[in-house]
């Protein structure tokens, strides 16, 4: 690796000096499980690396009646250990789960994984499935962006010079909630999504109406892919496998995918809708109190 | 060159200062600079396991640590397992098992059965093959590497 400066501001306002100070030459880190990865190859250079993971309020886990707020720098470990988190939000762990082995995991955070902008993130279609809000810091002071508007290209994203993601904030689900998060791989784990699919839904109080939904699709365009469509043709439905079968398909003509190593465009375009599919009735599941945790990890390989 | 760093840490639970380039990675450091050559470089790149520590309680690649990241914390490695001159029970159920071949692997899975068992004292094989998930092996086909880890954990039982 080329010779770099090494910072670690205790502060979010050190940290914005720091990053401002480096000019275009600097960059955050948190688990490093992507940055390290790109100086190490020679991908990326910079003059200085300004760890985030001394700033509380980085790696802070709190719930509260406003609901979750989630440092952008706490690990996936962190998160998977949370009792509160697996009890509130069920369905992050989804995705907290599958980023990487163990080892990433002990690393990986999910602000790390919104900002290295992938679009088969495994974090980012959950994300926007939980209607999350991203707080910003920078020179300017802090901006909140919806998640959905976060990333606008392959490793790109609405991060302005010596911008950096601090927390996310998770509204806290309104009554019969429930959320999940699929992906396809020809594995088990360690690998980079084909397809992802997260999907939220939320029930009438007799749980056979769908009041609202949101889907969300990964590694079928250059960003994760919020399909409003889907969601709004789910309100107002009954929960019926009609209802999610027109969701599926209108995930499945949303998603605008590319041929590569890892699958062709047909085989992404039936996957979204496979994906989406199973992915509401786990949600619809959750919400109704009939699936937990454990058992959808045995979906993702992970039982 | 960036100026040279001075890290303060707990390293196999001895308190430890070494100096350090902010560039080196925590497997740099511990290879090249302290002497602890049992942590080996596979992939560089966090896919392969070879390098894998335990810092603060958690696994972690340390290839994909900077060196001066782990001032203040606590950090195992391979060397330090073994307790007193005896072979961890995970040693010596791999040489039971014949868990290993070329051995380039093997500091690496070692340190991740410990943080398994450390976290889950009583897995399934399931839970060993799915923790054990990053680590690379292209000898022994795993096996026996799980069946070593089941091993330890029934004895312990």
């Amino acid at each position: 690796m080329q010779a770099i400066e090494f910072v670690a501001p205790t502060t979010v306002d050190e940290a914005i000096s720091a990053l401002a100070a480096g000019g275009g030459r600097a960059r955050p880190l948190s688990g490093g499980t992507d940055l390290i990865a790109q100086l190490q190859e020679g991908r990326l250079a910079l003059d200085t690396v300004v760890d985030l993971k001394r700033i509380p309020e980085l790696m802070a886990i709190s719930i509260s009646g406003d609901g979750l707020t989630l440092g952008a720098s706490a690990s996936c470990h962190s998160i998977n250990a949370n009792q509160a988190i697996r009890d509130a939000f069920p369905a992050l762990i989804d995705s907290t789960h599958l980023i990487g082995g163990t080892q990433i995991q002990g690393r990986a955070s999910l602000g790390g994984n919104l900002c290295n902008s992938s679009p088969a993130a495994d974090s980012i279609p959950n994300l926007i499935a939980h209607s999350v809000t991203c707080n910003i810091a920078g020179p300017n002071g802090r901006r909140p962006v919806a998640v959905e508007d976060f990333c606008t290209g392959p490793g790109r994203n609405v991060l302005e010079d010596g911008e950096f993601l601090v927390s996310l904030d998770f509204p806290t689900p309104p009554a019969n909630f429930g959320a999940a998060y699929l992906r396809f791989i020809p594995r088990n784990e360690m690998d980079i999504a084909v397809v992802g699919a997260g999907a939220s839904v939320v029930l009438s109080d007799d749980k056979s109406t769908i009041q609202s939904a949101r889907v969300a699709l990964g590694a079928v365009a250059p960003t994760p892919l919020y399909v409003e469509e889907a969601g709004d043709a789910l309100a107002g439905q009954p929960v019926s496998e009609e209802s999610l079968a027109k969701a599926a398909e209108l995930a499945k003509a949303a998603a605008r995918p590319i041929s590569d190593m890892r699958g062709t465009i047909p085989q992404r375009k039936h996957l979204s809708a496979v994906l989406t599919q199973r992915a509401l009735r786990i949600a619809i599941d959750r919400a109704r109190g009939t699936k937990t945790v454990d058992e959808l990890g045995r979906l993702n390989g992970h039982g | 060159m960036a100026k040279k760093i001075a890290v303060e840490t707990t390293l196999n639970g001895e308190e430890t200062v070494f100096l350090c380039e902010p560039r080196q990675t925590l497997l740099e450091a511990l290879r090249d600079n302290l002497g602890l050559i049992g942590s080996k470089e596979g992939c560089g790149n966090g896919n392969c396991g070879a390098c894998n520590v335990i810092l603060d309680g958690v696994l972690v690649n340390s290839c994909l640590v900077l060196a001066p990241e782990i001032e203040g914390r606590s950090v195992v490695t391979i060397e330090g397992i073994a307790e007193d001159g005896e072979l961890h029970p995970l040693q010596q159920k791999f040489l039971e098992h014949a868990s290993l071949q070329c051995g380039i692997c093997t500091p690496g899975f070692i340190v991740s059965a410990k943080s398994l068992l450390d976290d889950n004292p009583d897995p399934s094989e399931h839970d060993v093959r799915l923790w054990l998930a990053g680590n690379l092996c292209r000898c022994t086909g795993y096996d026996k590497i799980v069946r070593a880890v089941l091993d330890v954990a029934e004895s312990d039982a």
